[in-house]
C-alpha cells in the first residue's frame, strides 16, 4: 500500500498572531510557524499502518519556505519518502490553494491512500482533506481516529457526535482526515533528524500556481464575548481564591 | 551454565601496590556467572554505561540515594534487577535518577551514573519507550529553546521589568567584562525573573561592566543532555557557542548550576571555551565592594544545589555570601555540602514530577522542606534556578505554607543592599 501524508506547517501560538490593526491583514512574514499538529497525528497513524501490515509512507509538502524540517522529522519517525512541492509560495498560502497543489501532484501519483490533519488552526479550519478528495473525486472520510489496511481496502474507524464511532470498510484510493492517531505521535531526537538531514534527500517537485476560487475577508474582529463566561480578574492572589471557590461551588474539589 | 568460583588473586598488582588475597576482589570483577547476564550485558554495552557492570552491590549507594530515601530506588537495586533480567531501558528505574551524583561519591567500584543514565535514557529515547512529559520538555526545548514552551522572542522581556539598565551584546555592539548567562527560568518562571532582576540590581550596583544575550540565548541544555537527549544538548551548545563567538567579553556568569556544569566540562568540547563562574563565586569575590544596609533578622538555611556542589566542589562561595549578611543565623541542616539531599529538579526531574508520583511517596522538594522546617529554618536559601519553584510548591504541599520562605541568595543580597524594598517573607 502506498500511502501519501500530506503536511503543513501553522502559525505558532506562542507567539502573538501578528496583525495589521488598520486593514485587518495577517502579517504572515512576522509570525513563527509550526508543524500541524493534526498533520503529526496522520503521520503516525500511516507509520502504524505500515508497521502492521507494511507500507510505503511518502511525507509531501507544500514548500512555504520552512517544510525541510517537517520532511527531515518525518523520515526520521520512519517516512520512506519524503517530497516537497516548490514553486512560488510564502506562508499566506490559502488552504483552497494548497488542496490544488497537492492534488495536481497527487492525480499523477499512484497513492492507495491519502492522510492527513482533519484540521488545522490556520484558515477556515484547516480542511485540506474534503478539499483534495473533493477535487480529485475521490472518496473522503472525516473525524477518523483509526485505519487498518484489510484485503484490498481499508477498515477506518470515524467519530460521531454523543461518543458515537462507527467502524466502515472503505476501498482504496480513498483520502482520510485524521482526528487522532491510535497512539500519540513518536519522537524524532535531534541526533537522528540531523543525521537523517545530513544522509537522506527531499525530492523536490515544481508545482506550478493554480487558479482558485478565492474569499475575500471582510472584516476581523475579535470574537464578543457572551454572557456566558466569566471572566476572573485581578492579580494571582485573587484569581486563584475565585477559581478554588468555583470549584468548591460546584463540589469539583475532592478532599 | 559455568559454576562460579572465587576469582581472588593470590597477588594483585594496583597502581604500583601489591594487593593480597581477598584485598584484591576490590578491583577485579566478581564472578557472576551463575546468572543469565545477557540482560546486563546489553546495558553495559552501551558506550557510557559500562560502568554499570562493576557494582558488586555493597549497598553504599542506597544509603545516600535521595530517591531510595522515597522510594524503591538506588543504583545497587538497579544493577541487581538488571542482572536478574529485567531491563533497565523498559524499567520506570531509568527515569528515577536525578544525577545528584550522591552515589558515586560513595561507590567504591566508581559506578558511574552521570555517564551511565544519558547512554541509558538516549538508547530508550530512541525506542521510544521516553515518558510523555519529558518528550514535550524536549520538544519545547528544540522549538523555542527552552524546555517550559514560551516564546523566544519573550526571552528578554523579564529585564523590563528589572528596574536597571541590562545591556544585550547585539544592541551594546561593545566588548564587555561579563557575560551573564541567564538561562530558561531565570527568563521566564515569575519567581526566577525576581531573582534575575535582583541579580541584575546587584550587577549595576556594583558598577558591573555586563552584558546579556537577550533572545540570542538558548538552554544551555545539560539536563537534556542528562534526560538522555544528546542530538538536542549538541544542537543548543553549537547554538549558544556561536551566538557567543560574535562578542568580546572576559569572562562568562551563570545564574544556573546546570549551565555551569555545561560550560565548565561540556561546552569546550565543541569549541566553546572561556573562564565561566556562577554567579555566587563571582560575587564572593566582590564582597569587598558589596555596602549591606539592612538586616535580615532570620534564621536561614542553605540548600547545595547537586551541580554546584557534588559534580564541581562549590560549597563555599554562597556560604560566604550569606555569611556576609548582617543579622541573619546560618544553620546547617544534616544535609549538607557534600551529602546535601537534592531538590529533584536534576537529570530531566524537572519536567517528570507526573510519571515520578507514581513511583514515590513524597517528592524529592518535599523531603527537603521538612528537614528546612525541622531545623527550624525561617528562610531556605538557595542559588539554582529549579529551586525556588520546586521548593515553594513543597512548602505549600507539606503543609508548611507561612513557616519558610524560599529565596535565591541573589535576592537576600539585593534585599540587604538595599536594593529591593521587600523581603517576601513567608508570612
Amino acid at each position: 500500500m502506498r500511502i501519501a501524508v500530506l503536511m503543513k506547517s501553522v502559525p505558532d501560538l506562542v507567539e502573538d498572531i501578528a496583525l495589521d490593526e488598520d486593514s485587518g491583514q495577517v502579517l504572515f512574514d512576522e509570525m513563527t510557524y509550526v508543524p500541524s499538529e493534526w498533520d503529526d497525528q496522520a503521520l503516525e497513524e500511516a507509520l502504524l499502518i505500515k508497521e502492521e501490515s507494511g507500507a510505503e509512507v511518502t511525507a509531501v509538502t507544500v514548500d512555504t519556505g520552512d517544510s525541510d524540517n517537517i520532511l527531515f522529522t518525518a523520515l526520521a519517525k520512519g517516512a520512506d519518502h519524503a517530497v516537497k512541492l516548490v514553486g512560488d509560495y510564502d506562508p499566506s498560502l490559502t488552504n483552497r490553494r494548497r488542496a490544488q497543489i497537492f492534488a495536481d501532484y497527487l492525480r499523477d501519483q499512484a497513492f492507495d491512500l491519502v492522510l492527513s490533519g482533519v484540521q488545522a488552526i490556520d484558515d477556515i479550519d484547516g480542511q485540506v482533506p474534503g478539499l483534495v478528495a473533493g477535487i480529485m473525486g475521490w472518496p473522503h472520510a472525516s473525524v477518523v481516529t483509526e485505519v487498518h489496511s484489510k484485503d484490498k481496502g481499508v477498515v477506518l474507524r470515524q467519530e460521531y457526535a454523543g461518543g458515537l464511532v462507527a467502524e466502515i470498510e472503505a476501498s482504496t484510493p480513498l483520502v482520510i482526515g485524521i482526528q487522532a492517531a491510535r497512539k500519540p505521535p513518536r519522537y524524532a531526537s535531534i541526533a537522528k533528524v540531523r543525521q537523517v538531514a545530513k544522509t537522506q534527500q527531499i525530492e523536490e517537485v515544481e508545482a506550478e500556481s493554480p487558479d482558485v476560487p478565492t474569499l475575500a475577508v471582510r472584516r476581523f474582529y475579535k470574537p464578543v464575548a457572551s454572557g456566558h463566561a466569566e471572566m476572573i480578574d485581578g492579580d494571582v492572589e485573587e484569581v486563584a481564591s475565585r477559581i478554588i471557590e468555583i470549584l468548591q461551588e460546584r463540589n469539583l474539589l475532592r478532599r | 551454565m559455568q559454576k562460579a568460583k572465587a576469582i581472588e588473586l593470590d597477588v594483585a598488582v594496583v597502581d604500583g601496590v601489591e594487593l593480597k588475597g581477598s584485598w584484591n576482589r576490590m578491583f577485579e570483577p566478581r564472578a557472576i556467572s551463575e546468572y543469565d547476564l545477557s540482560v546486563l550485558e546489553e546495558i553495559t554495552a552501551i558506550p557510557g554505561a559500562e560502568s554499570l557492570g562493576y557494582c558488586y552491590q555493597c549497598g553504599k549507594c542506597t544509603g545516600v540515594c535521595p530517591v531510595d530515601t522515597v522510594g524503591d530506588y538506588s543504583p545497587r537495586k538497579i544493577f541487581r534487577r538488571t542482572q536478574l533480567g529485567i531491563s533497565l531501558i523498559d524499567s520506570p528505574d531509568l527515569w528515577l535518577c536525578t544525577t545528584c551524583r550522591n552515589c558515586l561519591r560513595v561507590c567504591p567500584k566508581e559506578v558511574n551514573m552521570i555517564d551511565i543514565m544519558p547512554a541509558v535514557r538516549e538508547q530508550a529515547v530512541l525506542e521510544g519507550k521516553a515518558p510523555e512529559e519529558l518528550l514535550t520538555a524536549f520538544e519545547n526545548t528544540a522549538r523555542y529553546g527552552n524546555p517550559i514552551g514560551e516564546s523566544p522572542r519573550k526571552r528578554v522581556e523579564w529585564t523590563k521589568s528589572a528596574g536597571v539598565p541590562i545591556p544585550i551584546m547585539s544592541q551594546k555592539k561593545a566588548p564587555v567584562d561579563v557575560l551573564w548567562f541567564v538561562e530558561c527560568y531565570p527568563s521566564y518562571h515569575p519567581r526566577g525573573k525576581q531573582a534575575s532582576a535582583a541579580l541584575a540590581r546587584i550587577f549595576d550596583a556594583l558598577h558591573i561592566d555586563f552584558g546579556i544575550l537577550g533572545n540570542e540565548e538558548k538552554c544551555a541544555g545539560d539536563s537534556q543532555r542528562m534526560a538522555g537527549e544528546h542530538g538536542l544538548f549538541e544542537m543548543l551548545a553549537e547554538h549558544n557557542i556561536k551566538m557567543l563567538s560574535k562578542y568580546s567579553f572576559n569572562q562568562i556568569v551563570v545564574t544556573d548550576p546546570h549551565a555551569y556544569n555545561a560550560f565548565l566540562h561540556e561546552y569546550p568540547k565543541y569549541g566553546g571555551e572561556w573562564p565561566v563562574q556562577h554567579y555566587t563565586q563571582y560575587l564572593s569575590e566582590h564582597l569587598g565592594d558589596i555596602q549591606f544596609t539592612r538586616e535580615i533578622p532570620y534564621r536561614v538555611t542553605f540548600h547545595d544545589p547537586c551541580y554546584l556542589g557534588r559534580h564541581n566542589g562549590e560549597y563555599e562561595a554562597p556560604r560566604r555570601l550569606l555569611n556576609a549578611l548582617p543579622g541573619m543565623e546560618l544553620v546547617e541542616m544534616g544535609h549538607c555540602r557534600e551529602t546535601s539531599y537534592c531538590c529533584g529538579g536534576g537529570g530531566g526531574g524537572m519536567w517528570l514530577d507526573s510519571f515520578t508520583r507514581d513511583y514515590a511517596s513524597e517528592r524529592l522538594s518535599e523531603r527537603r522542606v521538612r528537614e528546612a522546617v525541622e531545623y527550624e529554618a525561617e528562610i531556605l536559601a538557595v542559588t539554582c534556578p529549579y529551586e525556588v519553584p520546586r521548593f515553594e510548591d513543597a512548602v505549600k504541599s507539606t503543609g508548611n505554607a507561612g513557616k519558610l520562605a524560599v529565596m535565591d541568595i541573589a535576592e537576600l543580597l539585593a534585599y540587604s543592599m538595599g536594593l529591593v524594598d521587600s523581603l517576601a517573607m513567608a508570612n
